[in-house]
């Protein structure tokens, strides 16, 4: 019988500094050659489990052990990360901060020259890795002049070279682009069977990882394993949902036609899911529902006319863009990382200066406003809430901008509390902001914003991180804000969920200018726009065209109105 | 805007730049430390007109080096006036003898030949290590960097966090502008239309972020190096580190013989100073 390459037995751990444990009777184990995706909401304690892996538990991060954690045959209570690291890589889930090099080579080397290996044999290891990562072009190149999928992929080699056979990543596709993500994907599958790896996984978004087979599926849930099994066995039992994980969009759309899943095969995939009656189920669906005419607002807001940027003169980044934004839109703005989607939002809010071109906000030139002027009209919220985060107090965050303004103290007062009721803060508005979880921060700055009335926000992929249950806070949210207080809102994303099930409208950028403005559904039905704009096809397209269903938009479509229906009645 | 105010490497094709790191690095030192300690002015103008065909081999331009200079030569002409100004007959202290062009030294100012050539080595020793600094920082590569100062005997850690610094300030740049932005458009003003105080407030509104995402960041990076061994054994060695050739070898031989010359020089004249009023 083969034995397990890492086992955990009874497990347990208690950070020190927490007052209860975040794991609790954990019985795992993996064996060699296994490809295993750990799952479950944020503070489920996947991370934890990750880190007991690497060994950054228990040596970085102090705690109690209780039963008994096998990794590679070494106990972890008392084994080093430095002996650890010799069997488990880590990529870790930032693929920017873990680049420690200056340069792509010496980054994959790194390990290398902390065991004090020659530079022949680094040399030759390094060509190695970077020829069956594909970066030999780039080995030369500094972290700041490579994107996000290739910086992953330099990560990947330099702990490949040390040529461990555990690999662990942690959250691989937080921060790339659907098209990255799913080469990451690829690769990862790639490399595992080339090299015969055991591969653990943690990860949130199932359905993008399910795109490559895995073996087995570990959800978290409060710190205990509550699915181990093949991937086809949890998501047959459709408890996706309970367990706080989205369900892939496929199986969502099969539940809806009436298709039972314990009836189907294969149902890990959208290329894979079979079944017999599917194929009627799915037509008579789409056949009974009747696509209404959304009403998109008409009233333009915001125009940009013939835009013209660059940061040197030789590589304009926008270039010529037009583009209306109407009174209460809620749109998302997606597009391949680089090709200029904060840039724009930088020049909107007056952060970037604009090489040439028109920007009319209800008629008034935007050009002649500062920084300041424009954040009376149009607010912008950065990814990292840390990062706008200036007060200690939740109140005096949120009344920093009317305090500047010079407006009474009453005044600051109503509008505040006003603006944390909207927000659902009100009850905590005496609380330190260091007290709240990251979501909590994120509304924080969204309120800070909202306080001074602006007509439009923009904010820069509002559920990154954020598992399903916060995700669909948030989103409500911004719907609620949307609907009630009329507040145009673009979004910048990466997700393809978000863009789908939440807005109306759907901005491609691609070659400096807007490479298609229509509804989310057509976005994703259109192969030539997906490709050029590194998206992703939705597993519901690939649903619609296996089981030849009249229009894959149409039922596209069909299925975002029904979702957002039923949405709307909750 | 950035790149013309800080001086950075670019690849030059020069027998300077082929040398390694730590030859550059040992030759700025040890000239450093014998030209600070000399006045003799013939070895300082000897030395300076080295470092000066040295830089001139380098081929740096000279736009590429203005701003550095003309912040330097500020200084040089501050602190002479300065020196002047707190001991105006230190030169007569120092080489017995007053050969007066003003006054008499019986005067607290008075200006003596002897003050004025003080002064003169003074300036010598500020210029001459310039061009040799800057050689030694635009034509070594920033990876080779912290190979060289580990090789000279500084701890690898303290080496190579010079490297992560070099890694990471662009990073932190861009965070600066970007909470900078973003605190401004709340209505934060800390350009310069404003008043002192005003951009004083608002610059702290920017630090304090600045200061958490950056000790975020180091968290994730001491994770990230430590799960790739760094720290654990007592030496590493560097991808980027050049092995000595012959002309490292040439090139420390000549240094040392410069050095023993400065130090000769001590003999000769009786201590660190030459005097040519005897």
């Amino acid at each position: 019988m083969v034995e397990p390459i890492i086992s955990f037995k009874d497990f347990g751990f208690q950070y020190d500094s927490q007052s209860e444990p975040t794991l609790k009777h954990i019985n795992l184990d993996i064996f060699p050659g296994e490809k295993v995706l750990l799952a479950g909401p944020s503070g489920s304690g996947k991370s934890t489990l990750g880190r007991c892996i690497n060994g950054l538990i228990p040596q970085s991060y102090p705690g109690e052990i209780t039963g008994s954690a096998i990794v590679a045959g070494h106990d972890i209570k008392d084994s080093s990360i430095f002996e650890l690291s010799f069997s488990v890589g880590t990529v870790l889930q930032d693929p920017d901060s873990q680049f420690v090099g200056l340069s792509v080579k010496e980054d994959i080397a790194f390990s290398l020259e902390n065991d004090e290996r020659s530079q022949t044999e680094m040399r030759a290891a390094t060509k190695k890795w970077a020829e069956r990562l594909d970066l030999k072009p780039l080995l030369d190149h500094s972290p700041q002049g490579i994107s996000g999928g290739q910086k992953q992929r330099v990560a990947m080699a330099g702990v490949l070279i040390d040529e461990s056979n555990i690999l662990l990543f942690d959250e691989p596709l937080a921060s790339l682009d659907p098209a990255s993500g799913k080469a990451s994907i690829e690769l990862i599958d790639h490399l595992a069977r080339q090299q015969n790896l055991t591969v653990v996984i943690i990860e949130h978004r199932l359905e993008d990882v399910l795109q490559r087979p895995i073996d087995r599926l570990v959800v978290l849930k409060d710190g205990e394993i509550v699915g181990n099994d093949k991937p086809s066995a949890i998501l047959k039992d459709s408890l996706m949902q309970q367990l706080g994980l989205r369900e892939p969009l496929y199986l969502t759309a099969l539940q809806l036609a009436g298709v039972k899943l314990a009836d189907c095969n294969n149902i890990d995939s959208a290329e894979t899911v079979a079944g017999d009656n599917i194929e009627s189920a799915l037509q008579r669906w789409t056949a009974g529902v009747s696509l209404q005419e959304p009403v998109l607002p008409k009233q333009p807001l915001l125009t940009l006319k013939n835009l013209k940027f660059s940061y040197n003169r030789n590589q304009p980044v926008i270039h010529g863009l037009n583009l209306t934004i109407n009174r209460g839109d809620m749109l998302s703005l997606v597009g391949r990382n680089g090709t200029g989607k904060s840039t724009l939002s930088n020049i909107i809010t007056g952060f970037l200066k604009l090489d040439d071109g028109e920007m009319k906000l209800n008629g008034q030139d935007l050009t002649q406003l500062s920084v300041k002027e424009r954040a009376d009209h149009i607010g912008y919220i950065l990814q990292d809430p840390n990062q706008m985060i200036s007060k200690a107090m939740i109140f005096d965050e949120v009344a920093a901008g009317l305090r500047l303004r010079a407006l009474t103290d009453d005044e600051v007062e109503r509008r505040v509390n006003d603006t944390l009721k909207v927000c659902g803060l009100y009850e905590f508005r005496h609380w330190p902001i260091s007290a709240l979880s990251f979501g909590q921060k994120k509304r924080v700055t969204i309120a800070a914003i909202l306080v001074l009335n602006p007509e439009m926000i923009i904010l820069d992929e509002p559920t990154a991180g954020q598992d399903l249950r916060h995700y669909t806070e948030m989103m409500n949210f911004l719907e609620t804000l949307n609907r009630e207080q009329q507040v145009t809102i673009m979004l910048i994303t990466h997700d393809m969920h978000l863009m789908l099930e939440y807005t109306q409208r759907a901005v491609v950028l691609a070659d400096g200018g807007v490479l298609m403005d229509a509804r989310p559904a057509d976005v994703l039905t259109n192969e030539a726009v997906i490709e050029k704009a590194a998206l992703a096809k939705t597993s519901l397209f690939t649903l619609a065209e296996r089981y030849h269903l009249p229009s894959a938009l149409d039922f596209v479509a069909k299925f975002v109105q029904t979702e957002r229906e039923v949405r709307s009645h909750e | 805007m950035n790149s013309q105010l800080l001086i950075g490497y670019t690849a030059r094709d020069t027998f300077l730049n082929r040398l390694s790191g730590s030859t550059k690095l040992i030759g700025f030192v040890a000239l450093s430390i014998i030209g600070m300690v000399t006045y003799d002015t013939r070895f300082l103008l000897g030395v300076l007109l080295i470092s000066l065909i040295l830089f001139h081999f380098s081929k740096i331009k000279y736009h590429e080096v203005a701003f550095v200079l003309q912040v330097i030569v500020a200084f040089a002409i501050l602190n002479l006036v300065m020196v002047y100004v707190f001991a105006p007959s230190y030169g007569i202290t120092i080489y017995g003898t007053h050969h007066m062009i003003l006054g008499s030294p019986d005067h607290y100012f008075n200006l003596s030949w002897e003050q004025l050539f003080y002064e003169f080595n003074l300036l010598l020793k500020y210029i001459f290590a310039v061009p040799l600094a800057l050689i030694f920082l635009m034509t070594t590569n920033p990876s080779e960097f912290a190979a060289s100062l580990n090789k000279i005997g500084v701890s690898y850690r303290i080496s190579y966090s010079v490297a992560i610094a070099l890694r990471y300030i662009p990073d932190v740049q861009n965070d600066y502008r970007t909470i900078s932005l973003a605190q401004q458009a709340r209505g934060y003003e800390i350009s310069r239309k404003a008043k002192l105080m005003t951009r004083a407030k608002g610059a702290v509104q920017i630090i304090m972020p600045l200061i958490l995402s950056s000790l975020d960041r180091i968290e994730i990076i001491s994770q990230a190096m430590e799960l790739r061994r760094f720290g654990h054994n007592k030496k590493r060695t560097w991808y980027m580190a050049q092995p000595f050739k012959r002309n490292d070898y040439l090139a420390l031989i000549i240094i040392v013989l410069i050095v023993l010359v400065g130090i000769a020089l001590f003999k000769v004249n009786g201590g660190r100073f030459w005097n040519p009023f005897k």
